[in-house]
Parts: C-alpha cells; sequence; structure tokens
C-alpha cells in the first residue's frame, strides 16, 4: 500500500531520516518505534503527504507522491486513515460532526455513512458524548473520537501517530485492542509509539513487524525485540 | 444556455444547501460582522450616489428640453404704436434663420402669465401692458446678437428676451453631475471588492489552523474555498440588502419640493427606476462572491 526506496527528508539543515527502503503491505501490522524526536510523525507525514520526501521516491496506493497534484493527495487522503499525535479536531464543532467531517469534506451525503457512525461510536464507546466539543473531552475520549474519525470513510490504511500518548494503560490497551481488531479486519495498521510495553502486549495477539528509527534510518525487524 | 443552467445550480447550491458546509468555517467573529458591515454602508451610498445620478439626469434633460425652444420680445411702446411695432417685429423674426415661429399672444394669454402677481381680475385693457412674441426657435437657434442690433434699429420700444439661456450652464452642471453620481458608484464598488478581499484574507489566515484540518481528512481547495466564499457572499448579501432597504426608506421619504426648483430636493426615483437600487443587494454579493474566491483560490494555492 506503501513504499518508500531510498527516501530521505529533512526540514532544512541536518537530515531527519535518510535511506529509508521499506514496504508496507496490505493487511500488515506495523509498529513505529524510536526514541521522541527521532522522526516518526516524520516517517508517517510522509506516508500521508504531510511532508514530501527529500530524496528517493514515495509511493502511495501505488502512485509516485511527487506526481501528485493537491487533488490527488486530498484523494489519498480519504482511503488513509490518520490518527493524529494532536488528534487535529475542529474545535468549534461537536464530536459527532468532527467524526462525520471526512465524510462531509469528501462530497457524500452525510446519511449514507450514518450506520457506519453508530456502530463506530458503540465500537469506541462514545455513544453518549457526540454533542461535546473536542475541549470537553478526556485524553481518551480525544483519541477515541480520533481513531473513529479516520475510520469513518472505511479506509484501507490506518495510521496511529502515538494513539496511545495521552491516556493510561487501561485505555492504552484497549487502543490498541481496536487496532488489532482493524487489522484482522484485513486493514493495513502502522502505530507510532515510543511505548516498549504496548509493544510486548500486542506481540501475542498479532504478527507484527517493528520498524526502529535510529541515527535517521529506519531498521526492520520482526516482533522480537 | 448549458452554462446559464450550471450558474445556476451552483446559485442554488451556495445560498441554499446543506447547513453543516456553512459550519466548517468557524463563526469568527469581526471580519464577518465587518463584511456586512461594508457591504450594507457601501450599499447605503450606492443607492444615494444612484439616486443622485437619476435626479440630476432627469434635471438636466427637463432644462436642456427648455432651453431649446423659447424665449420672447417684449415691445413697451407708446400706445398707438405698439400694433404697429409689433407687426414689423414679426415679420423681422419670421425671415430670421433660427427661429421656426413667431407669434403674438393674446390678452387672454398674458393675463394668465401676469395672474399669479395680480390676480385673474387684472383689467389689462386700461393698463400699459407690453405685448409679447412668443419665438420658437429651432434646433440652431438664432443669432442673438445680431437679432438684437436688428430688432434695436427697426423696433425701438423691442427688447429681445432669451429668459432661458442663463440656465445653460446649469445643464452642463446637471450633466457633470450625473457623471459624478456614476464614478461614484463604480468606486463604492471597487473599494467594497477591496475591503471584502481583506476582510477574506485575514479570515483565511486567521482559520488556518482550520484549512490545515480539513486537508488532513481529505477536502479538496475547492471545497475550502466555497465554505469561505459562501460565508462571505451571505454576509454580502445580508449586509447590502439591510442597506439598500435602509436608503430607499430614507430616500422615500425625503421631503417633497417641486423638483424644477431645488434640485437636491429633487433627490429620489421616480416609477421603475425603483427597482434599480433593488440590484444593489445583488451585485454587491457577485462582488463578495468574485474577491472571496479569488483571495481564497489565491491563498490556499501554496502546498499542503
Ligand atoms: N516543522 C519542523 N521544522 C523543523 N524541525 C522539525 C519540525 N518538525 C519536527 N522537527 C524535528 O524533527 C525531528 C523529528 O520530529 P518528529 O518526527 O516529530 O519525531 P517523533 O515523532 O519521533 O517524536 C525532531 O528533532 C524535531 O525537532
Ligand atoms: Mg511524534
Amino acid at each position: 500500500m506503501i513504499e518508500l526506496k531510498k527516501a530521505g527528508f529533512s526540514y532544512g539543515d541536518g537530515a531527519i531520516l535518510a535511506d529509508v527502503n521499506v514496504h508496507l503491505a496490505k493487511g500488515s501490522f506495523h509498529f513505529l518505534t524510536g526514541p521522541s524526536g527521532s522522526g516518526k510523525s516524520t516517517f508517517l507525514k510522509l506516508c500521508y503527504q504531510a511532508l514530501m520526501p527529500s530524496a528517493g521516491t514515495v509511493k502511495v496506493l501505488g502512485k509516485d507522491v511527487r506526481a501528485m497534484t493537491q487533488d490527488d493527495i486530498a484523494m489519498v487522503r480519504r482511503r488513509i486513515g490518520v490518527v493524529h499525535q494532536d488528534c487535529q479536531f475542529l474545535d468549534h464543532l461537536s464530536l459527532a460532526e468532527n467524526v462525520l467531517m471526512p465524510s462531509q469534506v469528501s462530497g457524500r451525503d452525510v446519511r449514507d455513512d450514518l450506520t457506519n457512525f453508530n456502530q463506530l461510536m458503540d465500537w469506541v464507546d462514545l455513544m453518549d458524548r457526540i454533542n461535546a466539543l473536542p475541549a470537553e473531552l478526556s485524553g481518551g475520549e480525544r483519541q477515541r473520537a480520533a481513531l473513529a474519525r479516520a475510520l469513518i470513510l472505511s479506509p484501507d490504511v490506518i495510521l496511529a501517530d502515538e494513539p496511545t500518548g495521552n491516556v493510561d494503560w487501561a485505555m492504552g490497551k484497549r487502543l490498541l485492542g481496536l487496532l488489532i481488531e482493524l487489522n484482522k479486519m484485513g486493514k493495513t495498521v502502522v502505530v507510532a509509539t515510543h511505548d516498549m510495553n504496548l509493544i510486548r502486549e500486542a506481540k501475542s495477539e498479532v504478527p507484527a513487524r517493528v520498524l526502529r528509527i535510529q541515527n535517521n534510518s529506519l531498521l526492520v525487524s520482526g516482533a522480537d525485540l | 444556455m448549458n452554462k446559464l443552467k450550471i450558474a445556476w445550480a451552483r446559485a442554488q447550491d451556495l445560498l441554499s444547501g446543506d447547513q453543516s458546509a456553512d459550519r466548517v468555517v468557524p463563526p469568527s467573529g469581526y471580519t464577518s460582522s465587518l463584511t456586512s458591515f461594508v457591504a450594507g454602508a457601501m450599499a447605503f451610498l450606492s443607492v444615494f450616489a444612484l439616486a443622485l445620478s437619476l435626479a440630476t439626469g432627469r434635471l438636466a434633460e427637463r432644462w436642456s428640453n427648455e432651453l431649446a425652444n423659447t424665449s420672447t420680445v417684449r415691445i413697451s411702446a407708446p400706445e398707438g404704436q405698439a400694433a404697429e411695432q409689433a407687426k414689423i417685429a414679426l415679420e423681422i423674426l419670421k425671415v430670421t434663420p433660427g427661429i421656426s415661429s413667431a407669434r403674438l399672444m393674446t390678452q387672454e394669454e398674458q393675463r394668465r402669465l401676469l395672474a399669479p402677481w395680480f390676480g385673474d381680475q387684472l383689467p389689462m385693457e386700461n393698463l400699459p401692458i407690453p405685448s409679447l412674441i412668443e419665438i420658437l426657435e429651432d434646433s440652431q437657434g438664432p443669432d442673438v446678437q445680431g437679432l438684437k442690433l436688428r430688432l434695436a434699429a427697426e423696433v425701438p420700444g423691442a427688447v429681445l428676451d432669451d429668459h432661458t439661456r442663463w440656465r445653460r450652464p446649469f445643464v452642463t452642471a446637471a450633466s457633470r453631475l450625473r457623471l459624478l453620481g456614476l464614478i461614484s458608484i463604480v468606486l463604492i464598488f471597487v473599494s467594497m471588492a477591496a475591503m471584502i478581499t481583506l476582510a477574506a484574507q485575514s479570515a483565511l489566515s486567521a482559520n488556518d489552523q482550520v484549512i490545515k484540518v480539513l486537508r488532513l481528512i481529505g477536502a479538496k481547495n475547492s471545497y475550502i474555498v466555497k465554505a469561505f466564499v459562501r460565508r462571505f457572499t451571505i454576509r454580502a448579501l445580508l449586509g447590502s440588502t439591510f442597506g439598500t432597504l435602509f436608503a430607499m426608506l430614507f430616500i422615500l421619504f425625503l421631503p417633497r419640493v417641486a423638483e424644477e426648483g431645488a434640485f437636491l430636493t429633487g433627490l429620489g426615483f421616480r416609477g421603475w427606476h425603483w427597482i434599480l437600487p433593488m440590484f444593489v443587494p445583488f451585485l454587491a454579493a457577485l462582488i463578495a462572491f468574485v474577491a472571496t474566491r479569488i483571495a481564497a483560490k489565491h491563498t490556499l494555492q501554496g502546498p499542503s
């Protein structure tokens, strides 16, 4: 689904990522790990075209990102669900409006997605919070709402950036469970986290590969650490 | 025809359509109320400028019509000579180029002319009232100086009174005023376009976080442009509707004075001209639509 070849990225001066080669195949589950500031978010941003590679190629859904127009990028983002590190909600809209926003902006009839919306709200257990504003949600609620929004258009790929960053261990385990469930439904999942315990926790439940960013390069290993 | 249909569908889409699209842009306090206010004030001013143009246009037309035709020759002569002198004067006038007809006014007509001052019971027979000859000029008009000299030589009691000629500079002035009104209307709408562009740009930069989020969840630029354009078009339409209505009511209740006398108090709309100011809100909305669209497209051109 997503393929990086000799990809590199720098914000200007020093390189953040260099010579990255990886293929995120359909239906795979990847953890992306590395210390804080190592470039996990940067890697994910290359995957959903918030950043363009400074070197090498990035192919998403079969297309070279350099050849994409802004409209092409918009179309790709409708097929990739992203759980952003800081959630990225529209603060003046309710949880329900935020979760349905991808459906709204893609010009679909929002009513067609209401069944999906109801199921998602049950699944992430936020049904009784749908009228709350983002500022009124707890950390765990925000993360689950962000996950629900990432899934509203039933994307093939889910990229989650520190989805358990602001929540306690129990909630973290619960969110991980949801992501594993999605992978079992055939979706390609990438979870960026610096939390090793979370990765160990998942090991028994899903055959995940671990990508580790170290000294600006990406090391690929099996499920073992 | 097809293009027209598409344009119409777009307009409907813009004005009715789904409420939620409108909520995407947060209700950003001052830029949108600024837009309403500017649109309202500009609409108000443009309605007045329009009224001024129309009123001065009417005045210029009326005055130049009056100028076009009449002047008079007044003959004050001792009793007994008046009739003779009038006859000579008439003969001179008939052969003068630039005059299409000349006619001695009857006593009855003169009485009517004097009635405002002396009442209609005036015993004309016993008064030394001068005889009046009414002259209708053709489009060229006579050589006034030459005619005056000739009359002085041959009809000692005759005075040529070209009483409307003094108004000629006023006709020019009135036409200039109309032009001024039209230029004002153009300037008003250009200023409105500029101010709405600035307001739209400031709203776009104030909402860069919203725009970023919309892009992250797969919004195309056209969607974002539409959300902003909608907001500003509706604001401009509402504001200018209020401004226009207010100006029209104001003009409707201006004290009425005969238009011939004082041209500023003749400010107003006559008959079907009342329809013209009603186009102002639509023009304002169209300007807001175009200005916001250009501003938004320009701002969003950068990388996502
Ligand atoms: N917009 C930016 N401009 C410059 N440097 C940045 C920017 N964003 C992140 N960085 C730097 O890039 C590095 C990697 O950041 P990031 O990908 O967010 O790391 P992680 O997600 O692993 O914590 C960090 O050193 C950070 O300071
Ligand atoms: Mg990060």
